[in-house]
């Protein structure tokens, strides 16, 4: 599968087929999600209607986690097997991801007004999902930063790497340090801790969110393949001229 | 090769204290930053004294920052870089050895400095030890996590606020337990188990910061 995808021009044909099928599913998955959200799902008995943010809060700091680990295997990948398309595919997961996190940290901040009386409370997963968001930052400042994109992926890879061994110390150091936010309920060795009727929306607006992840990606790498087409020919023209 | 590693050390050492004046600027810097603290939180003891640990820790993580760009950059601008990955020193030693030599020169000596310059926040005298403790152990992450810092924006000019950026988040596990470490009058057991995670995280740094700093300048060696 990585093999067959390392030739641009295979990966943009198959992109080209793949695209409008992901767009279409994510529309689907999005509108089914967003009505367990919004109509089915029952208001929490102590939360009220503000539970619902909770469908869009959750995912997006799933996605947060996850493209940023997909980020770290991309740049490993380049790394390990100098794959022309894992740089183009970590470049492009990283304004993505930061996103994620950011809408997580801001549904997150709607949230906690409500329920906790206060917009933002220095609290160890807030504080971890702030730092992963600067550990995007840092690394999409790298790709602005060098002229030359053989040398900036060289070094973004060095980056991502690094933040990857840096965010489980993070989570953990944070942990130790103050804790107020509810410990994991969907993911536990007992099963989960929240009823049916409000798990099924969740997961659907997560997979909605992942397919929505796709689609964005996808694109994303379509353009900068483009982009770097563009920038051969150009030089080719200068060239000849 | 093991006997360029100490002749490369010299010349870091050297270089450090008699070009960039070694901990003597950032010490200084420590100074300025110190009489900044009362004028902006207002100078009432008791609440100087509660935050003076982590103020004090604070002052060396930006210290250390700051001198960052002084690793790699001046070598990388000269070309002395160049002739160094040439030579039978693999360059993730030499890497090693210019995070030590920031060590010895200016983050050890901060932090040997730190705690007594502590006593001007009105500092718990009790706890001076710990801190002191603490700060040796984790100003040793803080030279190596600048080791990598300062190898990815080697060859960046204007790199100024990329290194904060790329290095505070790296910052965040040492300041959370180093403080802990620090804070040994409150409890003894949690101070103790905090410094063992802190040697845990240097120890951690110490593998990773060899192999990133050298894949780092490789980007600019093509």
């Amino acid at each position: 599968m990585i093999q067959v995808l390392a030739n641009p021009n295979r990966f943009l044909k198959i992109a080209h087929v793949v695209l409008p099928i992901a767009w279409a599913l994510t529309a689907l998955v999005f509108a089914v999600g967003l009505y367990g959200a919004i109509f089915s799902s029952p208001a929490d008995y102590q939360q009220g209607e503000t539970v619902r943010i909770m469908y869009v809060h959750v995912p997006a700091a799933w996605m947060g986690l996850f493209v940023y680990v997909l980020m770290a295997l991309a740049s490993a990948i380049a790394l390990i097997f100098r794959h022309p398309l894992a740089d183009m595919a970590a470049k492009a997961a990283a304004p993505l991801g930061a996103a994620y996190c950011f809408l997580a940290l801001v549904t997150g901040s709607i949230w906690g007004k409500p329920m906790w009386g206060t917009w933002w409370v220095w609290d160890a997963r807030l504080t971890s999902m702030f730092v992963l968001m600067l550990l995007y930052l840092g690394y999409i400042a790298i790709w602005r930063s060098f002229d030359d994109p053989h040398r900036a992926a060289s070094l973004a890879r060095v980056v991502a790497l690094v933040g990857v061994i840096n965010i489980p110390i993070v989570k953990f150091s944070v942990d130790w340090w103050n804790t107020l936010h509810q410990p994991a309920s969907v993911v536990k060795m007992s099963g989960p801790a929240i009823d049916p009727s409000m798990l099924w929306p969740l997961l659907t607006m997560a997979i909605a969110y992942t397919l929505l992840f796709l689609c964005l990606h996808l694109t994303s790498m379509e353009n900068e393949i483009m982009a770097r087409k563009l920038r051969a020919a150009r030089l080719k023209t200068i060239e000849n001229r | 090769m093991m006997a360029l590693i100490p002749a490369m050390l010299r010349r870091e050492m050297q270089l450090s204290l008699r070009q960039s004046g070694g901990a003597g600027a950032a010490l200084s810097f420590i100074l300025a930053f110190l009489v900044l603290i009362p004028l902006a939180i207002g100078p009432d003891l008791a609440t100087l004294q509660r935050l003076a640990p982590g103020l004090m820790w604070l002052a060396l993580l930006l210290a250390v920052l700051l001198t960052t760009e002084r690793l790699f950059q001046p070598d990388y601008e000269d070309g002395s870089l160049d002739l160094l990955s040439l030579s039978a020193l693999p360059l993730e030693v030499m890497c090693l050895v210019k995070a030590f030599s920031h060590w010895f020169t200016v983050s050890l000596p901060l932090a040997l400095a730190a705690p007594f310059l502590g006593l001007l926040l009105a500092i718990d005298v009790a706890m001076i030890p710990q801190l002191l403790l603490a700060m040796v152990v984790g100003s040793l992450a803080l030279s190596l996590l600048a080791g990598i810092g300062g190898a990815i924006t080697a060859g960046l000019r204007r790199g100024g606020l990329l290194v904060p950026l790329l290095i505070l988040p790296l910052y965040v596990p040492v300041l959370i337990f180093g403080l802990s470490a620090s804070q040994a009058s409150l409890t003894p057991s949690g101070s103790t188990s905090a410094l063992l995670v802190l040697i845990a995280i240097t120890l951690i740094t110490l593998v990773v910061q060899p192999w990133a700093s050298a894949a780092a300048l490789r980007a600019y060696f093509r």
